[in-house]
């Protein structure tokens, strides 16, 4: 059935770097499986230094497993992907352009007509309601504006999965709880398939189906943790759900954080 | 081009080379700009007329400060004597072929020059192995004195514009060259990524992500090819010809009449501003993106 088929799967993934003596090669991640599926919510915790941005840039096809097979709608990645869309800390919004162009830059490569591109933009643009800024410039955006165009932009191309590397760790806490929600509205309203990787272990929590728990390096996932909560449009709801806090801590106890603080 | 829109600009290529960064604000509210500072000392209008009071003063103390001190005309002249030499020069020494001859080879050698630089810092931008390769070379030749050639090319090509054009292209082309490919080599990485995640192929990305992202850089070496452009142009017709502002130079000081010379830099500096506000107005169009913060 579509509900339960896998949209991404890594299966026991390893990624080794050569260091910069050349001899020493250094593990990021070591044999990571992990399962997506189609329009779940996953969130992927972890110290940081854990190789939650290698698992990115694998799945988004910019680097290569030096072990493993990740698979996509079950086909191989083997370079940049147009069904993969990917966001990070920092916008990367061209300053060059007006927000609808920006929105428009995903859809570049492919063989559609300037209309239909245009239409698709605007209505991604509609859908993170930013119609009104279509014609402004980036730099006439706040930072939660400029991260919701970015993600007008992410959803423009029509990914099959979007992958999120901490979108909202460079925004103030106010504009993140107002961005996080507005971010589960949007993703859940167009029903798309999300990893989202972050270290804000309640972000986790409110906005995912499932978390996953990645160890320190080499990096290796060792809990998962299905969020039983409802409400996965509305962060702000589940966050005052006293079982929230039950999640996080029991995340804090699979980190080990208590002891590592002591 | 106002004056205060000409110091707009000028304000602006010292903030060059940082990212725009819009501030922190509520979501849901657009960016506003700065409220606009309260009249006094450092309104427009204020700032505009000391900047004249000091020309007026200073103009003043030209004419009336070396006489007073006794300090003959033959060394500085006064404003005045320099008013009625220029007067003769329109006369008598086709000052307006010298200007044009001048304006005509600084232009020309700024356009060649700038064009050249701003091609082969893309080329080499997009190739490190040809990059890497020429990189000692392009150094040693940025730090050479390129005015210093000019005697060369006059032995080689002859008295004629020819010497002086080479110089001008010469003195344009390192930094440019030098701004463009800094420019490339910093582009966020994350952002050709990104192009690459989104298929893009190499020539997409430096259409879209590398040449556009590299404007400031270029413009900012355009400024200071327009300044050098002058410099290019008057060395090499200091060292060789019978025409331009240069020359003009070489000829008053044989004549020890200090008032052409005087005049003739005068008209060199001219020709450096205007040279300059076309470059700053061309910036103020590309990079309109850029906000102004901070005038």
């Amino acid at each position: 059935m579509l509900k339960t088929a896998s949209v991404l799967e890594l299966i026991g993934v390893t990624k080794r770097f050569t260091a910069p003596d050349g001899v020493s090669p250094l593990t990021a991640i070591e044999r990571v499986s992990l399962e997506v599926r189609a329009r779940e919510f996953v969130a992927v915790v972890g110290p940081s230094g854990c190789g939650k941005s290698t698992i990115l840039n694998l799945v988004a096809g910019l680097d290569r497993p030096s072990e493993g097979r990740i698979l996509l709608n079950s086909i191989p990645v083997e370079g940049p992907n147009p069904t993969v869309g990917f966001m990070l800390q920092k916008d990367l919004l061209l300053p060059w352009r007006k927000i609808v162009h920006n929105v428009e830059f995903g859809l570049e490569a492919r063989a559609i007509s300037r209309a239909e591109r245009r239409q698709r933009a605007l209505r991604e643009l509609q859908r993170c309601r930013l119609q009104d800024f279509a014609e402004s410039y980036p730099y006439q955006l706040s930072g939660g504006m400029r991260q919701r165009a970015a993600l007008a932009r992410t959803l423009a191309i029509e990914p099959a999965i979007v992958l999120l590397d901490e979108p909202f760790s460079a925004l103030d806490a106010q504009t993140k709880l107002i961005l996080q929600k507005s971010f589960a509205q949007t993703i859940a309203s167009s029903g798309i398939t999300t990893l989202l990787i972050t270290h804000d272990l309640m972000e986790a929590v409110i906005m995912s189906d499932r978390i996953l728990v990645m160890s320190e390096r080499p990096g290796r996932i060792v809990d998962e943790i299905p969020v039983d909560l409802p409400d996965r449009d509305d962060p702000l709801a589940r966050m005052s759900a006293p079982r929230a806090r039950e999640y996080v801590d029991h995340l804090l106890a699979s980190l080990h954080l208590q002891e590592k603080a002591a | 081009m106002s004056a205060s829109e000409f110091t707009a600009a000028v304000e602006r290529t010292r903030t060059l080379g940082a990212e725009p960064v819009a501030p922190a604000a509520q979501v849901g509210a657009p960016e506003h700009p700065a409220p606009a500072p309260s009249a006094g000392l450092s309104s427009p209008t204020s700032i505009l007329l000391g900047s004249l009071a000091f020309g007026a003063l200073f103009l003043l103390a030209w004419q009336f400060l070396p006489p007073a001190l006794g300090v003959p005309s033959y060394i500085i002249p006064t404003v005045t004597d320099l008013a009625r030499e220029f007067g003769r020069m329109i006369q008598r020494e086709n000052l307006a072929t010298h200007v044009f001859s001048t304006v005509t080879v600084a232009t020309a050698g700024f356009l060649i020059g700038s064009l050249l630089g701003a091609a082969m810092g893309y080329v080499l931008g997009m190739s490190v192995f040809i990059e890497k390769v020429l990189s000692p070379y392009i150094l040693g030749l940025q730090i050479a004195p390129k005015v210093a050639f000019a005697p060369l090319f006059i032995m080689w090509l002859g008295y004629n514009a020819w010497p002086k054009l080479i110089v001008t292209i010469l003195v344009v082309f390192f930094p440019i060259l030098v701004n463009v490919l800094q420019s490339m080599k910093t582009v966020d990485r994350d952002l050709i990524n990104l192009a690459r995640a989104y298929s893009m192929g190499r020539l997409q990305i430096f259409w879209k992500v590398e040449v556009p992202a590299s404007m400031p850089a270029l413009m900012a070496g355009l400024r200071i090819g327009a300044t050098l452009a002058v410099i290019g142009v008057t060395v090499g017709e200091l060292v060789g010809g019978n025409t331009g502002l240069g020359y003009l130079i070489t000829f008053g000081e044989g004549q020890a009449n200090t008032a052409m010379v005087f005049n003739a830099i005068v008209l060199l500096t001219l020709v450096g501003i205007v040279l300059y506000a076309a470059v700053a107005m061309i910036e103020a169009r590309v990079l309109h993106y850029i906000p102004r913060a901070m005038r």
